[in-house]
């Protein structure tokens, strides 16, 4: 391909031409959706974290101002510009991203992409922040955990066709075993709206006046349900739990209303994508479909054949450590 | 103004520009922006050690080459009175049909027609509303706005057209020699272009005197509309040329594409020293408008300065540039 030939050249070209290659710090760039989100301010932490315990490393935090792909591009093209080591992005564009993110790999730059993907080519490897049967097994965990008895929990999910739910629901399912004494009395949906699901989590705590938890694998359905149980004076007696926001789940931690729940920690994740970017870059891991790279204190990320791997369990928000996280995304 | 100058002359006389031509020499916007580009220019190659490598330096392009090939039709229409606010919409349209047109299974010669075609039917619908019907441009391109994008999200919604066939790949990733990329020779023969046909000959001629007084265009023999109708169409062409690029370098399609390029496009007209007014401007002061906006988010870029301190110091550098030789007129006149 004349194309290929072209941008082969100037991978060698580059070489050539690369500026004064500094022998200090490896320089890993994090590239986000855009400056100014809490979410990525905090993964921007996790990151400046993994820096510190490595010594050796350098964070250049950066992104757009708005959530545009182009807008990464530019940013992308001047990270390439100053040849850092690496690049780990959470994507606007899955697809728009690929041609630039190319460009990198072939100057020799480690690219990794974490929380939202790019396609296959255009990255070494993708960090998923859970994985479906991680986050199946932690929504009955989180219920079990309350009810050393054994008891009566109803799910408040979705849409009848929201596929991420589903899969979710299907992964907890396959686990029932190891929780001994619980019962799925009910699965009932609440669209993600916040109205319906707050009526369908009212009918749940009428129809079974046994009921012990509400499991919500839905941010919408989890403060609905949360709402339904403080209206009904069930506190204490119906704990809600599921995947949830922490800035949204603050007052049903503090009611009691919901004891604990989980969703990503986004400290950990930008630890974790820094740590990954750190060790592909310094060629001691190979991304490539099985290999494990090591993230640090997150123990060990497995590759799948995408070359995609889960970092760890949903992250558990309870009274604890609401107060802190709630600020922040 | 100047056309009710007293002044005795032989040939009735529109000046680009309504600064006299012998301070011109020295206070000229072009100068000023030139004096501009080339200090930014040496404080990046301060900065950042990054700067000065012929490859960076051709990557940076990417940065205003697609932006600049639209900025050059939309000074023309801003001189003859009118703008287009719906340029980048129509980025996305183009994008999109090129997007159906390619799942069709057509090659890229027809990709490429359909981009420029659709771009040219978009500024035929602008000009038909503005010329036609006589309503304000500013207007009806806020409409077309929201219209032609909207049509993208419907047919695209949250999805993406991908797959565009390898040679596509060219406009917007190929390099014609060494570091020259595609784009950029785009750009230098479209400012070729657009510079002799604002500058060189009767239909730029005609682009001034509109700008300047529509009314006393007509009465001089300018078919007023017919030359709006043909900066619409231009400004449309130059939309669907910049679609091609913007998705060739991309490698896809999304409704989302460009968002927010009509506005960067008016910015580098404007600082180019193009009145918004009307009535005045230059094609090389868009040229470097172009360079100075593609070196600025560029050197700011190697520094990893964030995108909202970059949109900041080019919001002063739009404000500056424009106020100075104001504030300098001023002073002298006092």
């Amino acid at each position: 391909m004349k194309l290929t030939k072209l941008l082969t050249s100037v991978a060698v070209a580059a070489g050539l031409f690369a500026g004064p290659a500094s022998a200090e710090d490896m320089r890993i760039a994090l590239v986000v959706k855009a400056l100014g989100i809490g979410f990525f301010e905090a993964a921007a932490k996790g990151a400046e974290e993994a820096a510190s315990e490595l010594g050796d490393v350098e964070i250049i935090y950066t992104g757009p101002t708005d959530t545009t792909a182009e807008g990464q591009i530019e940013v992308i093209n001047s990270l390439i510009a100053q040849n850092v080591d690496a690049i780990a992005v959470s994507a606007n564009d899955t697809d728009a991203l690929v041609p630039t993110l190319q460009k990198a790999m072939q100057r020799g730059i480690t690219v990794i992409s974490w929380d939202s993907g790019v396609a296959e080519e255009g990255r070494q490897m993708h960090l998923n922040p859970s994985s479906n049967a991680l986050i199946g097994n932690m929504i009955i965990k989180l219920a079990a955990d309350h009810l050393p008895d054994g008891g009566e929990v109803a799910v408040l999910s979705a849409t009848t066709t929201s596929t991420n739910q589903n899969i979710w629901i299907e992964e907890m399912n396959k686990v029932m075993g190891d929780y001994p004494g619980i019962d799925v009395v009910a699965t009932v949906y609440g669209d993600d709206l916040a109205d319906k699901s707050y009526r369908e989590a009212t009918g749940l705590i009428q129809s079974y006046p046994d009921l012990d938890a509400i499991i919500a694998p839905t941010s919408v359905g989890i403060v609905a349900a949360a709402q339904a149980v403080v209206d009904a004076g069930k506190v204490g007696s119906v704990n809600v739990t599921g995947l949830g926001l922490p800035s949204e789940m603050a007052g049903a931690i503090e009611s009691g209303a919901s004891q604990s729940f989980a969703i990503w920690n986004p400290i950990d994740l930008g630890y974790s994508a820094a740590m990954i970017a750190y060790h592909l870059a310094k060629g001691d891991a190979t991304a490539e479909p099985g290999a494990s790279i090591p993230m640090g204190r997150m123990g060990d990320v497995t590759l799948d054949d995408t070359n995609a791997g889960a970092m760890a369990d949903p992250f558990v928000y309870d009274a604890s450590n609401i107060a802190e996280f709630k600020d922040i995304f | 103004m100047s056309l009710a100058d007293p002044q005795p002359q032989a040939t009735r006389h529109i000046p680009d520009r309504l600064t006299t031509p012998a301070a011109k020499m020295f206070k000229s916007w072009e100068s000023l922006l030139l004096l501009v580009a080339v200090g930014i220019f040496i404080l990046n190659s301060f900065a950042s050690p990054y700067f000065l490598n012929a490859w960076n330096l051709s990557d940076a392009t990417f940065n205003f080459t697609e932006k600049a090939m639209i900025a050059f039709a939309m000074a023309l229409l801003i001189i003859a009175g009118e703008i287009d606010l719906s340029v980048a919409s129509v980025i996305a349209l183009a994008s999109t049909m090129m997007g159906l047109v390619m799942q069709a299974g057509f090659g890229t010669p027809v990709i490429v027609i359909t981009g420029l075609l659709t771009g040219l039917a978009c500024g035929a619908f602008n000009g038909v509303l503005v010329t036609r019907l006589g309503l304000p441009s500013i207007v009806v391109t806020i409409g077309t706005m929201s219209l032609f994008r909207g049509i993208s999200y419907i047919v695209l919604g949250d999805g993406a057209f991908r797959g565009y066939p390898a040679d596509f790949a060219w406009f917007g990733q190929g390099y014609v020699f060494w570091v020259i990329t595609v784009e950029m020779v785009i750009f230098v023969l479209l400012a070729i272009v657009y510079g002799v046909l604002l500058h060189k000959t009767n239909f730029g001629r005609a682009v001034y005197a509109i700008g300047n007084n529509a009314t006393a265009a007509t009465f001089s023999g300018i078919r007023v509309e017919r030359v709006k109708m043909i900066l619409f169409l231009l400004t449309g062409l130059m939309a669907g040329l910049a679609a091609v690029c913007l998705t060739s370098r991309l490698g896809s399609t999304r409704p989302s594409i460009a968002t927010g390029m009509e506005l960067e496009v008016v910015t580098m007209v404007v600082l180019g020293g193009v009145s918004i007014l009307g009535g005045s401007g230059s094609i090389p002061g868009v040229v470097i408008a172009a360079f100075v906006m593609g070196l600025v988010t560029f050197g700011l870029g190697l520094l990893n300065v964030p995108g909202i301190v970059m949109s900041i110091v080019v919001g002063a550098l739009l404000i500056g540039v424009i106020a100075l030789p104001r504030i300098y007129h001023n002073l002298r006149a006092r």
